[in-house]
């Protein structure tokens, strides 16, 4: 009985890590649609992101001469890291056998892993874009990271627990309540994934500009499958962060591992509520204006401030 | 320690209007801050109007009304009127730059929660955690009139901080005897009048309702 | 009992007020003004005579209440609003003469006086914590279009200030009574009589000590900006000398005093539910530090006004202290301090708003040989000073000598500040006026003859309070501060 259960969780576990990589590019695509949309244009339609891939994979890498084992390595790396990412957040179902190798705070560690990596990798190579990119990245995670991890203890704190399971049990299979503290850890949270993911109003990722660009002056150096592992990577780290978005304030409808009946309706629900939240990210980016560089570590503030804020409201109110 | 949703929801309001006023704080435009105030005053009227009837004290129905017609309609009005006649500029202009603000802010909030931490766990059910929030959104409104140079936004602040009191009044004691409360609003009324001719006299006098021409009085 | 004379007491300045905005602009409103604050004066003497002889009552559904200490208040800003309105008259024809105001700052000037008033009594005879903020933000916002009378720059800013301090002041106040309304809440129920102080003091000793603590800082911060005590001073000394003299008058004699008034009342409330001395401490602290603040700031003027509102600021402060130190013999001394610093001092504003107009000027160094030009006006400043100063026989020195007497016995350190302050302010303010009377001077006379007969009637009164205290007034003062401590 015990196996089965276990059996049960790593078919669960493989669902979800298979579902989270194939639909990764497709949330890009959606998203992209949808600003194509609200800016009167017709789109390249949500499969864009798979025919970029595809022909990425079929051309040759360009590699520059003084590039390092750093630099081919990163992609793999980066890759990795958001796989496992998007395997240890409870997407479709909680207590899945990855949840339990880390917790909210080894995740955001897991981010900075692949984030450092792709730092090196862009000076790696020694071009002043790249140099400029990773500083820029740095300064950006530098201020991004302790708003992300206020929010996720505020949640934590919550449900007395760190791990991501927890908090959704805690959340999803309760009695509802109505926590002002996560309202503010979900505005906070929310700015956090709009710099984090280099989104409009913290960086553009459909410009190469070259005063403004954050994270695709880091990869400029790359082409072809390592390009592609790296684009596929971000599509991951934004399906990841949403995934913790809905984990956190959403989580009605993550079933329990192993619950064969529910999971039909447990992918079905979570596609209707990738579909709100990318058009959302989408309207949200079309609204705002990007900001010049010297004011995001204000947007961050901002973002921190409401974040702690979050947290001393949990324990005024202590509900 | 479950507590009723609709004394949740006033929970959540209140943390709203502790938000409303840091982004008051964080706002370098005239017109948004005026806006925000009276998003301030729709929230104050909406959380008095929810404490009304789940107390099913009357009188606080009339004190959401008397919000709703004072502090959302007609002061931003006013005010509104008030920028479009004096033809003040924009921006915002501050002594201590906003970042900094803010983080003041936040330890004026850290500072009232810690002091209204005794009463939090006296009171119960409702009044949780209100005189906190309340408290704190005083202090910062103190703060936003302390680092504000225009007469204009020091009026704001000003307004703003009789708004946490009020929601000190109406939402963390559940209503002071209506007496008092309509005598609260009516002074504010009148202030806000005597505001209004300060305006005008201050700029016939000085041209510009920059307060930074007022610091000639000084003991030396 | 006390309705009918409560009733009048209260309609008398209203009636005033709403009858001088219809028609002040007439050239008998000033003694239309007269009029009302004699009526007024009158009308408290009657309350009080009712009061002292049946004891403390409440009235209109609780919603007043008269005992020995506001009772004593009571007529003693109404005294001194009838001999201001008595001063201002002639005062404010010789600055409409000299072009200075116009009668339609005149006529705002008249109306506000009367609702100050009226503002200033509601405050004190209400029973309703709450309708004593709301009474003392009225009389701030009643007198702050009269500090800027004068639409100078300089008043002007004197105004916003008094306006933005005081508002935030008094909202810090506001915050004090919600906190108090909470704590009284859980003992009394939701409803009118949370408020009413003469239930909370009956179940002070239930109210909760956490709560009352906090609230009483903000009540002593709130009101406490409004009595001037240091740090919330600065309004003061920048209203008190760009308004108009009779206002400094008023505001220095009797708003203090109500503001002051308002943090006994709730002093008492929380000294029964802390039963320790944690108020009187406090109070203590802010009494010493703005009489030596205060004091080292008096030394430094050059503006008379200025000057003597300093001198209201120290004898705040002195006030404070001595309520802080409780007991009957303290609080009997503040209650008499009060009484005196409340006539010399608007007695002191009456012979400097002439001594100013005769020169010209508020400037000190230019101010030279009053007694020369005109010696009412000359003995009526030296005179005035040597009494608030604490010089016997006036009656400051009594008060002050009580003061600090009892301020060796219980808390002997605090006598090397007393002492020093003192001295500082009595060596600053001797030294300024000092040539300012006996010098040399080419001043010419005014063309309308000043009204110092209120002047000298404050000075006779100080002077007979100093050398020979009625029994019954004594009595009468004795009553207030058993009620007190």
């Amino acid at each position: 009985m015990k196996n089965t259960g276990l059996i049960l969780a790593i078919v669960f576990q493989l669902t979800q890590l298979l579902l989270v990589v194939l639909a990764a590019p497709l949330l890009t695509g959606w998203v992209n649609q949808c600003k194509a949309w609200l800016q009167n244009r017709s789109g390249a339609g949500v499969l864009q992101p798979y025919r970029a891939l595809n022909k990425l994979f079929h051309k040759d890498a360009v590699i520059a001469d003084n590039a390092s084992w750093l630099f081919r390595i990163t992609p793999y790396i980066v890759f990795g890291c958001m796989w496992l990412a998007a395997a240890i957040i409870p997407i479709i179902a909680v207590d899945l056998p990855f949840s339990r190798a880390a917790d909210v705070i080894a995740l955001v560690g897991v981010f900075a892993l692949a984030r450092m990596f792709i730092a090196l990798a862009a000076m790696d190579v020694g071009t002043s874009f790249g140099s400029m990119g990773a500083r820029r990245e740095m300064l950006v995670s530098f201020l991004a990271e302790p708003a992300l991890l206020m929010v996720l203890f505020t949640a934590s704190l919550i449900s007395q627990s760190t791990q991501l399971t927890h908090i959704v049990e805690t959340f999803a299979h309760h009695q509802f309540i109505l926590y002002p503290s996560l309202a503010f850890a979900n505005i906070a949270f929310v700015m956090v994934l709009l710099a984090e993911n280099a989104r409009i109003p913290v960086d553009n990722p459909s410009t190469h500009l070259e005063l403004t660009m954050i994270h695709e002056a880091m990869i400029l150096e790359y082409s072809a499958r390592h390009l592609a592992l790296i684009e596929w990577a971000s599509s991951l780290k934004l399906f990841a962060y949403i995934g913790i978005g809905i984990a956190l304030f959403l989580p009605q409808g993550i079933i329990e591992a192993g619950n064969w009946a529910g999971l039909p309706v447990a992918i079905a629900l979570l596609f209707g509520k990738l579909v709100l939240l990318g058009a959302g990210l989408a309207l949200l980016e079309a609204m705002t204006a990007k900001v010049r560089i010297f004011r995001v570590p204000e947007f961050l503030g901002t973002a921190f401030l409401l974040a702690v804020l979050g947290l001393l409201i949990h324990f005024l109110l202590g509900t | 320690m479950q507590i009723p949703l609709i004394l949740q929801f006033v929970n959540l309001l209140a943390s709203i209007l502790l938000l409303v006023v840091f982004a008051m704080l964080a706002q370098r435009r005239i017109l948004s801050l005026i806006n925000l105030f009276a998003w301030q005053g729709g929230i104050l009227a909406l959380s008095t109007f929810v404490v009304a009837y789940s107390t099913r004290q009357h009188h606080l129905y009339y004190s959401a009304g008397l919000t709703l017609v004072l502090k959302v309609l007609l002061l931003p009005w006013l005010l509104h009127r008030l920028i479009r006649k004096l033809q003040i500029r924009q921006e915002v202009e501050t002594l201590i730059n906003i970042p900094t603000t803010m983080l003041v802010g936040i330890g004026l909030v850290i500072f009232s929660f810690n002091l209204a931490a005794p009463i939090a766990e006296l009171a119960q059910g409702i009044t949780r955690g209100l005189i906190g929030i309340a408290l704190a959104s005083v202090l910062l409104s103190l703060l936003m009139m302390m680092t504000r140079r225009k007469a204009i936004t020091q009026v704001v602040a000003f307004l703003s901080l009789e708004n946490s009191l009020f929601f000190a009044a109406t939402s963390a004691t559940q209503g002071m005897p209506l007496v008092v409360e309509f005598g609260i609003a009516l002074d504010v009324l009148v202030a806000t009048f005597i505001f209004g001719i300060f305006f005008f006299q201050i700029r016939e006098t000085f041209d510009s309702l920059d307060i930074s021409h007022m610091e000639k009085l000084k003991d030396d | 009992m006390i309705e009918l004379p409560l009733l009048v007491l209260l309609a008398t300045p209203l009636l005033g007020g709403i009858v001088l905005a219809l028609l002040g602009a007439r050239s008998w409103a000033a003694e239309i003004n007269s009029l009302m604050s004699g009526c007024t004066f009158a009308i408290s003497v009657w309350l009080a005579i009712v009061v002292i002889g049946s004891g403390p009552q409440t009235a209109f559904q609780e919603q007043f209440f008269i005992d020995q200490f506001n009772v004593f208040l009571v007529a003693l800003t109404a005294f001194v609003a009838f001999t201001t309105s008595l001063f201002s008259r002639p005062y404010m024809r010789i600055e409409q003469h000299h072009g200075k105001l116009s009668t339609a700052m005149l006529h705002l000037y008249y109306s506000m006086y009367q609702l100050f008033t009226f503002t200033m009594l509601v405050a004190l005879t209400t029973n309703n914590m709450g309708i004593i903020w709301v009474a003392m933000e009225a009389a701030t916002l009643t007198t702050v279009l009269l500090v800027s009378l004068y639409r100078t720059p300089a008043s002007l800013e004197a105004a916003w200030k008094y306006f933005i301090l005081c508002g935030v002041g008094i909202a810090l106040a506001l915050f004090g009574t919600i906190l108090l309304y909470f704590a009284a809440q859980r003992v009394l129920g939701s409803g009118g009589t949370a408020l009413l102080w003469t239930h909370l003091n009956q179940v002070k000793g239930q109210l909760e000590p956490t709560v009352l603590k906090l609230a009483f800082v903000f009540l002593l911060v709130g009101y406490g900006t409004k009595i001037g005590l240091v740090p919330l001073h600065s309004w003061l000394p920048d209203a008190h000398a760009e308004g108009p003299t009779p206002v400094s008058a008023v505001l220095s004699g009797l708003l203090l005093n109500v503001a002051l008034c308002a943090v006994m009342r709730s002093k008492v409330l929380v000294d029964g539910s802390l039963g320790n001395h944690f108020s009187g401490n406090l109070m203590m602290g802010f009494g010493l530090l703005s009489l030596v603040v205060a004091a080292l700031f008096l030394s430094r003027q050059k503006d008379i006004k200025r000057m003597f509102a300093y001198s209201s600021i120290e004898h705040m402060g002195l006030i404070t202290f001595s309520f802080g130190m409780g007991g009957q013999v303290a609080t009997f001394a503040a209650l008499l301090h009060m009484t005196m610093h409340s006539l010399t001092k608007s007695a002191i504003f009456f012979a400097v708003g002439h001594a100013v107009q005769k020169t010209g000027t508020q400037q000190m160094d230019h101010i030279r040989g009053l007694i020369h030009v005109s010696p009412t006006v000359g003995w009526g400043l030296m005179l005035g000073s040597l009494a608030i100063l604490g010089m016997p026989p006036f009656g400051v020195f009594a008060s002050e000598f009580l003061i600090i007497t009892s301020a060796m016995h219980d808390y002997p350190w605090t006598t090397p500040f007393l002492l020093t302050a003192l001295g500082i302010a009595f060596a600053a303010i001797f030294g300024r006026v000092q040539p300012m009377v006996y010098g040399q001077t080419s001043a010419k006379a005014l063309p309308h003859t000043p009204a110092l007969i209120p002047v000298f009637l404050h000075l006779l009164l100080v002077l007979i309070l100093g050398l020979y205290m009625p029994p019954y007034l004594a009595n009468w003062y004795r009553q207030a501060a058993a009620l007190l401590s």
